[in-house]
Order: structure tokens, then C-alpha cells, then sequence
């Protein structure tokens, strides 16, 4: 019953993923939580990058769909206090490793089932970095427990999806909207948000996940969540094949590029950096709807790392990598590394005052 | 003799709950296991874990936390 559930649930991801194409958005690109974060950060002015700016209605339908939904569940729960500000630079290196694949690990899935296959070396590097993370796991790494915070922090961050919706709907003037470029493409802000509600209440009930199922088959052979991800994949395959998106190659496909080896890397950064938060990109906005204040500081790290990936220069395009980009996506991956062996409890002992040692604990 | 060994996840992310409690379970194979939790995923994940490791699990709510009670099936 539960791996029904989850398999419906990635089906209809995978069916709206390319409906939205359909109406509107960029090719292969009908969902992508780096994406669309990306687009909001130039929306709002974070970064001038003129072709990716808009402010996607689905983030917000996600956040505010996983909210709903929790609510009417009763399991809204506001939390917080597990190492917030690394998470927020967790976010930011996982922005600027998904900005070098272009793509978070769902529009992976989505590239795949248009016959991308840049998006294969992706999933390689992806698969790679999880099981980096899981050998941190595996030795007992810990951001730290969350506590319960009183409710109103859980209400910050639907509030701040509909603030950004207000502003999507208003188009105020220094709100910038851009006219040529992927966020050029956009469905109606009715259909994207409606799109977006569904997908996060189906992520909210089943607690679909795009690095949750790779690591845990990968540390506790349970392949639950892949159910999901070959929902996603086979819907959004025939799809693709129904509307005549689907061509099977490297070159030439849309908004990606060739170099497999910054692929790899990319999505390598963006595995290990998710695996140590304990969720995808789009798990993360779903916990942010839930009350999870750790996850709103991720989903404002990944706004944070886009908007430096575009004033630095880091992000890649078709045309490949820049030599900066490549330089961050390695700065972002040695990050996450010193992370990963700093919250390793059995790693570390703190030496107090009077020169005792004692094993660090939580 | 059996001894009840009491394991505290609350608070944790995905997915170190699971693992502390199939280290437990792996440390003292056949004993029962006392969970506390306070997420819905978390027990969930328990659960399923626990059917896969051949234990019976009992979930008991209250002031939004979990009770799980984890005994080896026979």
C-alpha cells in the first residue's frame, strides 16, 4: 500500500514535470527546485542575470501545498536549532553544485526521461556523492537535534511563499521579470501554482525524496523511496514521448551542456551536501511548509548560493563551465567535506578548560 | 534475561533515527527496543525498518511524541 502510494505519488511529479513544459516552461525544465530558486533570486534582484529571472509560483505552491496539507494532518510541527546556519551553507554549496549540472535532482530525473544523457553522468556523480554522505552516516554524523519552537516560526515560511506570490502576481516595479531566456518561459501563474500545490502535498504525504532513496538503499538496502523516483521517471517518459519532447543524445539538448566531468562534479556536491541535511532540494521545501525552520535556512542558503553563483560568475550554461565555476563547484565540494568529518561525533573531542577531554556529544 | 534497551531520536534528520535504532538493534539482536520519537516520518521509518528486521512494532502517541515498542517477532 505505502509503495503504491509512493509510486503514484512520483507518477504524478513526473506527469506535471512535463505538462508545465507544455504550458509554458523551459524544455526539460517543467519543474527544478535549483532552477526556479535560481529564477527568484533574479526576480528579486539578488542577481542581475537577465535570462533567469522570475518569480515561479511552484516554489511557492510547494512550500504552501506541504503547509496545507500539514495542517490538515496534524503534523505541523515548528522546530528548529539543528546547526541552522550550516545549513544555510550547506544550501549555498548544494545551489552552486546543482548550478553547474543545471539542474536540482528532480529536473535530473526529468532530463533523463527526455533522453538527456548528460543527465546520466549526472546521476553517476549524483549516486557518488550520496555515497560519500552515507559513509558520514555511517560513522554517525549528526547536525545536531532539532527542538520544538513556538508556532509562529512555522508560519514564517508559508508567509514568505505568500509574500512572493503576491509579488508574482502584482509584478511591482523593482521586481525584475525576464524577457528573453529560460525564466522567459514560464506557464500561467494559475496553472504553476496549482501544479505546485499537488506536488507538495503528495511530497508531504509520502515523503518522496530524490537523495532519500539512493541512500537508503545504499545504508540500509531499502528501496522504498526509488518507487518515487521511477515514478517520476516512467511518467514523465511517456510523456515526453506523447508530446514529442523525448530525443536521446548529449548534444544539443536544452538548457545543458556536454561536460560530463563538471556534471559529475555537480551533482556529486549536490548529493553529499543533501545527504548530510537528510533531504533533497524539494524534500527541503517541503519541510520549510512543515514547520521546519532547519529547512527554511537551506531553502534561503540555496537562494543565497544562486545568487552568488550569477554575480560571481560560477554558473554554468550551454556553453559549459566557466573556469570560475569550476573553481567554486570544488570549493563548495571541499566544504562539504570539512562539514562532513566536523559533525562526526566519534571524530571529535572537545578539550575543556582545566585540559579534560570528552567525547563530544549531540 | 532480557534487558529493555531505550533509545532517544527526537529531534533528528532523516536518516539517522533509523540508523541509531538498527545499531541498537544489531548490538543487542532479539532484545527489545524502546523508541522515543516526536516525527511523523521517523516512525514511520521505524516501522517499516522494524518489519524488515523481522520485529513486531507497537506505536503509542501522546503529547505529540511516539512511544515505539520494538519485540522480536516469533
Amino acid at each position: 500500500m505505502d509503495r503504491r502510494k509512493i509510486l503514484l505519488s512520483g507518477l504524478l511529479v513526473g506527469f506535471l514535470g512535463v505538462l508545465l513544459v507544455y504550458f509554458g516552461n523551459p524544455a526539460n525544465m517543467g519543474v527544478c527546485v535549483a532552477c526556479f530558486i535560481r529564477d527568484i533570486a533574479g526576480g528579486l534582484g539578488l542577481h542581475r542575470a537577465e535570462p533567469v529571472q522570475y518569480i515561479r509560483p511552484e516554489i511557492s505552491g510547494f512550500i504552501l501545498g506541504a503547509f496545507l496539507t500539514a495542517l490538515l494532518t496534524g503534523e505541523f510541527r515548528a522546530r528548529g536549532g539543528s546547526s541552522p546556519l550550516v545549513r544555510f551553507f550547506i544550501g549555498m554549496a548544494i545551489m552552486i553544485g546543482a548550478l553547474t549540472f543545471l539542474g536540482c535532482p528532480l529536473r535530473m530525473v526529468l532530463r533523463l526521461a527526455a533522453g538527456d544523457l548528460n543527465a546520466l553522468v549526472g546521476l553517476v556523480g549524483f549516486v557518488f556523492g550520496i555515497f560519500i554522505g552515507v559513509q558520514f552516516l555511517k560513522k554517525d554524523f549528526s547536525l545536531g537535534r532539532s527542538h520544538r519552537l513556538p508556532a509562529a516560526n512555522g508560519f514564517a515560511m508559508p508567509a514568505f511563499a505568500l509574500v512572493l506570490l503576491i509579488l508574482v502576481v502584482t509584478a511591482p516595479a523593482f521586481i525584475f521579470f525576464s524577457e528573453s531566456g529560460p525564466a522567459a518561459s514560464r506557464a500561467p501563474v494559475v496553472i504553476s501554482l496549482a501544479a505546485g500545490l499537488l506536488i507538495g502535498f503528495a511530497v508531504q504525504r509520502t515523503r518522496l525524496c530524490q537523495v532519500g532513496c539512493f541512500r537508503d538503499l545504499i545504508l540500509i538496502k531499502d528501496p522504498h523511496l526509488l518507487y518515487g523516483t521511477a515514478g517520476i521517471f516512467a511518467a514523465a517518459l511517456i510523456m515526453n514521448l506523447t508530446f514529442g519532447y523525448f530525443k536521446l543524445g548529449f548534444v544539443d539538448q536544452p538548457v545543458a551542456h556536454t561536460d560530463g566531468l563538471w556534471n559529475f562534479i555537480g551533482l556529486a556536491v549536490v548529493g553529499l551536501g543533501a545527504t548530510l541535511l537528510g533531504g533533497c532540494p524539494l524534500r527541503q521545501l517541503v519541510l520549510s511548509g512543515e514547520g521546519d525552520t532547519d529547512a527554511a535556512f537551506t531553502v534561503f542558503g540555496l537562494l543565497a548560493g544562486a545568487a552568488v553563483s550569477h554575480n560571481f560568475g560560477l554558473a554554468a550554461s550551454a556553453n559549459g563551465v566557466t573556469a570560475a565555476g569550476q573553481i567554486g563547484v570544488l570549493i563548495a565540494a571541499a566544504f562539504l567535506l570539512v562539514v562532513g568529518f566536523a559533525f562526526t561525533k566519534s571524530e571529535i573531542t572537545v578539550r575543556q578548560k582545566g585540559g579534560a577531554t570528552h567525547e563530544h556529544t549531540d | 534475561m532480557s534487558t529493555l534497551t531505550k533509545l532517544d531520536v527526537r529531534g533528528l534528520s532523516c536518516p539517522e533515527p533509523v540508523i541509531r535504532v538498527k545499531k541498537a538493534i544489531e548490538a543487542n539482536p532479539g532484545e527489545p527496543l524502546t523508541v522515543l520519537c516526536d516525527s511523523f516520518v521517523a516512525a514511520e521509518n521505524i516501522r517499516r525498518l522494524s518489519g524488515s528486521l523481522g520485529y513486531k512494532c507497537e506505536t503509542v502517541e501522546n503529547d505529540d511524541e511516539f512511544v515505539l515498542t520494538l519485540t522480536k517477532k516469533v
